[in-house]
């Protein structure tokens, strides 16, 4: 009966989709009509062909689940991987495009304005997203000693997730985007991350529900309030009309400065609760795993969480000052940034000293360093932000490349690197493997990323904060010394350098992809120990 | 009054209290004494559990 359903509801489907792409208005929404169109005929095959065959799967209906739900973990660590490597690659592509404008060749499709939006939403929404979804499963089902609630629901959530991701990225390329910042989706690309979205809530918090521990692991609350929050932005954000349904078109439910704080209320805490508090989830667990002793203070932790919820919403308006914004607003947004630093560094000395008293496995184990690099670059960051917040600096580093700077040190250094860790540990496990086939390679990817993210980082302070002089510099008469096309020229060697830091980063992950496929196929590579690990055992 | 200002003034004024009452409690809830047994055992959580429990 269950099947007839879903059968009659992929038919449907289908058929809405083909039409739908008869009568697109755009090319963007044509496409993304024809591939759920794909998707939902070959789930329509994939499911008669499973019907004919009961219980062919080990844990089909009548045999009991047992255990924790590790295989969509698995798909999703490797999503993690290759999704990481399509978004590096996009934003070398682009950081490239802006030294060489050749490089745009002449194709609306791969002109900066489209690859742009691709680039942001692969890594923060592709790379991030299915990072903190196949993390926040692992560390559920392990800090609630319970398997995944909702059976296929999980399977859903991902396979869900995966179609949001090509359908916006085919969206991007062909044209079809609302113009927000981190929120470039289209409205129906909208509607449906948000059934995602739900089925997310419903898989994580029914875990939760029926955990065997009394109580509920610090990183759990992380990971709920990144997925609470994300919810209630990513809906109010995107309340929008569409100009018609079978068009990408639609228009804002709020206009002007209204529309503005709305978008930089969404964008800011995207920052705090998609790519901060997620991933101190992340930290919560792993880094306390890896280095085999729970968490430095605990009180600290609860503190560090209420601290975060209660200031990161305030802090949007600061991506607004000296603009229409009322001045009451732009002050609460910065004193708010301003404030946020004493719960970041409380949750970075956290982190940190975990590995008080194993100090020594900074030498020895090349995946606690990435952690620890990485919990250094939430702490600069965190720091650089509320001083950028600052009006007074703001008017200086506001749409300059030291923007693009800070965001860079905090994704790629503490973001990116904790993922790099995650997964380092996940793999391993996962797949019942010894250990890494490489840990050599794994310090490799360390120095190859650090040194990446440094060249990327010093080269926009240098650049942006050059460009925020050169465009505040008067003559004696008063006139603008310097015109626009000046400060682009100024900047092509920093362009350079930027491009290579991120050369360096990509070619990183694509270590890490080829040391993980090893792990995954139980090589193991005869190596001797690193060699901060000889030294400790003379 | 209009609806703006309403809220305007619900949200500086009680709400805010609250808000700030509610985060005090939590600071004075996390260090009241005795529960520093009870947040170690918390804190162990991810250190176990490498099975699920029945």
């Amino acid at each position: 009966m269950g099947t007839v359903i879903k059968l009659a509801a992929l038919g449907m489907i289908a058929v809405f989709a083909a039409y739908a792409a008869n009568m697109a208005h755009d090319l963007a929404y044509m496409v993304n009509a024809l591939i759920v169109f794909i998707v939902a005929v070959g789930l329509f095959i994939w499911t008669i062909n499973r019907s004919n065959i009961p219980n062919r799967m080990p844990n089909g209906h009548g045999a009991p689940a047992e255990g924790y739900m590790d295989d969509v973990i698995r798909y999703g660590v490797i999503a993690t991987a290759l999704w990481g490597v399509v978004g590096f690659l996009a934003g070398v592509y682009i950081a490239f495009q802006l030294a060489f404008p050749e490089l745009n060749l002449g194709y609306s499709f791969t002109s900066f304005g489209r690859l742009r939006p691709l680039h942001t939403s692969a890594v923060i929404f592709a790379f991030g997203g299915n990072a903190l979804i196949a993390t926040s499963f692992y560390v559920v089902q392990r800090t609630s000693a319970a398997r995944l609630w909702g059976g296929n629901l999980a399977w859903f959530v991902f396979w869900g997730y995966q179609l949001t991701i090509v359908l916006a990225a085919t969206a991007y390329l062909f044209g079809g985007s609302q113009s927000k910042e981190y929120a470039e989706l289209p409205w129906h690309v909208d509607l449906w991350l948000t059934v995602v979205w739900v089925a997310y809530l419903a898989v994580f918090l029914g875990t939760i529900i029926k955990r065997k521990e009394p109580h509920i692991y610090v990183a759990n609350w992380f990971y709920l309030s990144f997925i609470v929050t994300v919810a209630m932005l990513h809906v109010v954000n995107n309340l929008a009309l569409p100009v018609s349904v079978f068009g990408s078109a639609s228009y804002s439910a709020f206009s002007g400065v209204q529309d503005a704080m709305t978008q930089w209320w969404y964008g800011h805490n995207a920052v705090g609760f998609f790519l901060t508090a997620g991933f101190l989830g992340m930290m919560y667990y792993f880094v306390p795993k890896q280095a085999e002793r729970p968490v430095y203070s605990y009180k600290l932790s609860i503190v560090h969480f209420w601290a975060l919820i209660f200031l990161y919403i305030w802090a949007g308006p600061h991506h607004l000052h000296y603009t229409a914004l009322p001045e009451w607003a732009s002050t609460l947004g910065m004193v708010f940034s301003i404030i946020l630093w004493m719960p970041s560094w409380g949750g970075m000395i956290n982190g940190l000293m975990t590995l008080s008293g194993a100090w020594d496995k900074l030498r020895t184990d090349p995946i606690i360093r990435m952690m620890v690099v990485s919990i250094g670059f939430y702490g600069m960051s965190t720091f650089e932000g509320p001083m950028m917040s600052i009006k007074a600096v703001n008017s200086l580093s506001h749409y300059t490349d030291w923007t693009i700077g800070h965001v860079h040190s905090g994704a790629l250094g503490w973001n990116g690197m904790i993922t790099f860790g995650a997964l380092y540990f996940l793999v391993p496990r996962l797949w019942n493997r010894e250990r890494l086939y490489s840990l050599s390679l794994v310090n490799w990817h360390f120095w190859l990323a650090t040194i990446g993210i440094v060249l990327y980082a010093a080269s926009m302070w240098v650049t942006g904060i050059m460009e925020g002089l050169m465009w505040r510099e008067y003559d004696a008469q008063g006139f603008l010394l310097n015109s626009f096309a000046d400060t682009v020229g100024a900047k092509f060697p920093m362009y350079l350098v930027r491009g290579l830091g991120g050369v360096l980063f990509l070619v990183g992950a694509v270590i890490m992809c080829f040391n993980l496929y090893q792990t995954i196929r139980g090589k193991v590579r005869d190596e001797r120990a690193p060699a901060g690990a000889t030294v400790a055992a003379e | 009054m209009d609806t703006y200002s309403l809220l305007r003034q619900i949200a500086d004024s009680w709400v805010l209290l609250v808000m700030f009452l509610f985060f005090l409690g939590v600071i004075v809830w996390v260090l009241r004494p005795g529960s520093s047994k009870l947040h170690e055992d918390i804190a162990n959580i991810p250190l176990r559990n490498d099975s699920p429990r029945e």
